[in-house]
């Protein structure tokens, strides 16, 4: 409640009178119509003062952020002059004049050492108050991250939720027969392989503080699931028992995985330390049990099982060890991956032949589809809960799209050369 | 370096989309299809992309091993499934008692059994499909005389498509068990 009380405070300005009205009843609306399609916010963004004497400026990695996300709409600033460099600068009536409801003002200054001074100031035009100012000191390695952290200042401020445009993606390739593990920053930039195998990759996933990644290669001949540090390059095998290693899912807490093993007979789950040691299995059951994701809290898991008959998600609670089953329309429901703000999951449905993503809420059982496929998977949800990347076809490729979890904004991220695939969103550093 | 690009923008409403077109792309039971891509296994084995590395073998792999010897049913080694079965059907029996003969036979050889599946469906869970098959064939070793030690089940999933098309003659190929021997 005070999250959305927070978020509707923040919206006030922007959406003004016509939101004011319905608030108070339809409050958790507010923060969708912020999302719909007509509604975004118009925001300009004037060049930053002095960037032009750097190979990056930040304003236009700023404006790509904001616009990327779906919620801000880029209003041009051409023939203002002077450009305001500074919040107190800002002309309103100029902006309003132009639409724009926000301003975003700034300046890149050398410093003697070599460093730079980032500065940057957000202006509420309508209700002419700044909302933010910030001053970075930083090298010129460091402007891209610092633009994504300016970003996340401003949809922050303007939309009530937590930025991740300065999170990073995990994702597998595949070229030729090369695969390749790759991390890049949430908009594709400076990509870096951290492992290549001429057999195939799978399922990375993000340990919680965002320093290792688990995944599975099939490199000997068999699905084994490791652990590999990105600073240090080093990694070990987490799971490597007789038949097949696969699908990690790390704790909350980062010193556990549960992994799919098919040790003692069938697709079963197993809790497992980090480092490989002290292997326990957490259900038997007849059929397949697999794909498992934390609850942020912990507590439970959510999996994929075919006990029923078909493949449906079913929630373990590691307290009392009670399943639950919790979908029900259609017979392929799988791939739960639990959503940070503990509301619910996304998934995976069959229906026709298609795959496609869908988000469910457990307080009310509602499901909303997502994407219409045909070939959706591989679902991972933003630190912010607010978006979703998954795998998907595209001219008989694969590539990255995202979705917005209230469905409404779409974005695709396609690769030149490779088949793209199974993406994994890091987590919030800090 | 590959570097994503961030293309076409859409904005797109999804309010009330949950009637999508509904093309089911014809049940999957083209038996013809499976038995053709039997018939062509033959004595390629698949799997193994360091095929020929002499000296490992188990003993049970001489040079005139009937495991190889094209005439020898020992030299078929896939296994052919229906579309979300993973029951083995009656035309391999043959197949399937030769193999569990000959392990039962030779004690000291190994085997693995590699289960794959077509594309359709989600990586992880084709990886428990894929395994489910390749449990079911070692269940059926077992029966007829192989010894469970002598088996280990792994499954690739939908992961290594020996067929790349995306039409049913390329799925009927991949749903499949691969039986590699150890030193192979």
């Amino acid at each position: 409640m005070q999250h959305l009380l927070r978020s509707l405070r923040s919206l006030l300005p922007i959406l003004a009178l016509a939101i004011l009205a319905t608030a108070p009843a339809r409050a958790q609306l507010t923060i969708e119509i912020v999302g719909g399609a007509g509604t975004t916010i118009p925001i300009a963004i004037v060049p930053f003062e002095g960037e032009n004497s750097f190979p990056l400026g930040i304003s236009g990695v700023v404006g790509a952020d904001l616009q990327r996300s779906g919620l801000f709409k880029l209003v041009d600033d051409t023939g203002i002059v002077p450009r305001p460099a500074r919040p107190e600068d800002v002309r309103t009536s100029d902006f309003r004049a132009r639409g724009a409801d926000a301003v975003v003002v700034g300046s890149m200054r050398p410093l003697p050492d070599g460093r730079v001074e980032v500065r940057f100031g957000l202006v509420d035009a309508v209700k002419q108050v700044q909302l933010a100012a910030m001053t970075y000191t930083v090298t010129p390695a460091q402007f891209r991250a610092t633009a994504h952290k300016i970003a996340d200042v401003v949809y922050q401020r303007l939309t009530g939720d937590v930025g991740v445009f300065s999170t990073r993606i995990a994702y597998i390739t595949k070229q030729g027969s090369r695969y390749q593990l790759m991390i890049a920053d949430a908009d594709g930039n400076a990509p870096q392989s951290i492992v290549g195998s001429n057999e195939p990759l799978l399922s990375p996933a993000w340990s919680p503080d965002g320093t290792r990644v688990a995944y599975v290669s099939l490199e000997n001949k068999k699905p084994i699931v490791y652990v590999q540090s990105l600073a240090t390059g080093q990694r070990q095998v987490v799971a490597n028992f007789r038949g097949s290693n696969s699908a990690p899912a790390w704790s909350p807490d980062g010193r556990k995985l549960i992994v799919t093993l098919t040790k003692d007979g069938g697709s079963q789950l197993f809790l497992i330390n980090a480092d490989g040691s002290g292997v326990q299995r957490l259900l038997s059951s007849p059929g397949i049990d697999t794909e498992a994701s934390f609850a942020p809290d912990g507590q439970s898991v959510l999996f994929t099982s075919d006990r029923g008959g078909t493949p449906q998600v079913y929630r373990l609670n590691l307290a009392t060890n009670v399943v639950e089953r919790l979908t029900f329309d259609g017979n392929y429901n799988v791939s739960p991956r639990a959503t940070p703000d503990g509301k619910g999951f996304v998934f995976v449905r069959r229906d026709g032949g298609r795959f496609m993503l869908g988000i469910q809420d457990y307080a009310t059982r509602q499901v909303q589809m997502l994407t219409a496929g045909p070939l959706d998977e591989s679902p991972s949800v933003a630190p912010n809960s607010k978006l979703v990347i998954y795998a998907a076809q595209q001219g008989g490729r694969g590539i990255l799209a995202a979705v917005s979890a209230d469905g409404r904004v779409k974005q695709r991220l396609v690769s030149p050369a490779a088949d793209v695939r199974e993406p994994a969103w890091g987590p919030l550093l800090r | 370096m590959r570097k994503l690009l961030f293309a076409a923008f859409v904005v797109a409403a999804l309010a009330g989309c949950s009637s999508t077109p509904t093309q089911d792309p014809a049940p999957v039971e083209d038996r013809a299809a499976a038995a053709a891509g039997a018939g062509t296994s033959g004595a390629t084995t698949s799997g193994t992309t360091g095929a020929g590395v002499a000296g490992a073998a188990t003993g049970a792999a001489g040079a005139r091993s009937p495991l190889t010897d094209p005439s020898s049913p020992l030299s078929k080694r896939s296994v052919y499934f229906d579309y979300d079965q993973y029951v083995v059907k009656d035309e391999y029996r043959a197949l399937v008692d030769s193999h569990a003969k000959y392990l039962q036979a030779n004690r000291n050889a190994r085997i693995t059994i590699q289960g794959n599946t077509d594309e359709r469906g989600t990586r992880e869970y084709n990886i428990a499909l894929g395994q489910k098959r390749a449990d079911a064939l070692k269940k059926l070793m077992v029966l007829l005389g192989a010894s469970e030690s002598q088996i280990e089940t792994v499954s690739f999933g939908k992961e290594k498509p020996r067929r790349e098309g995306h039409d049913e003659a390329s799925w009927a190929e991949n749903r499949r068990d691969d039986i590699v021997y150890a030193g192979e």
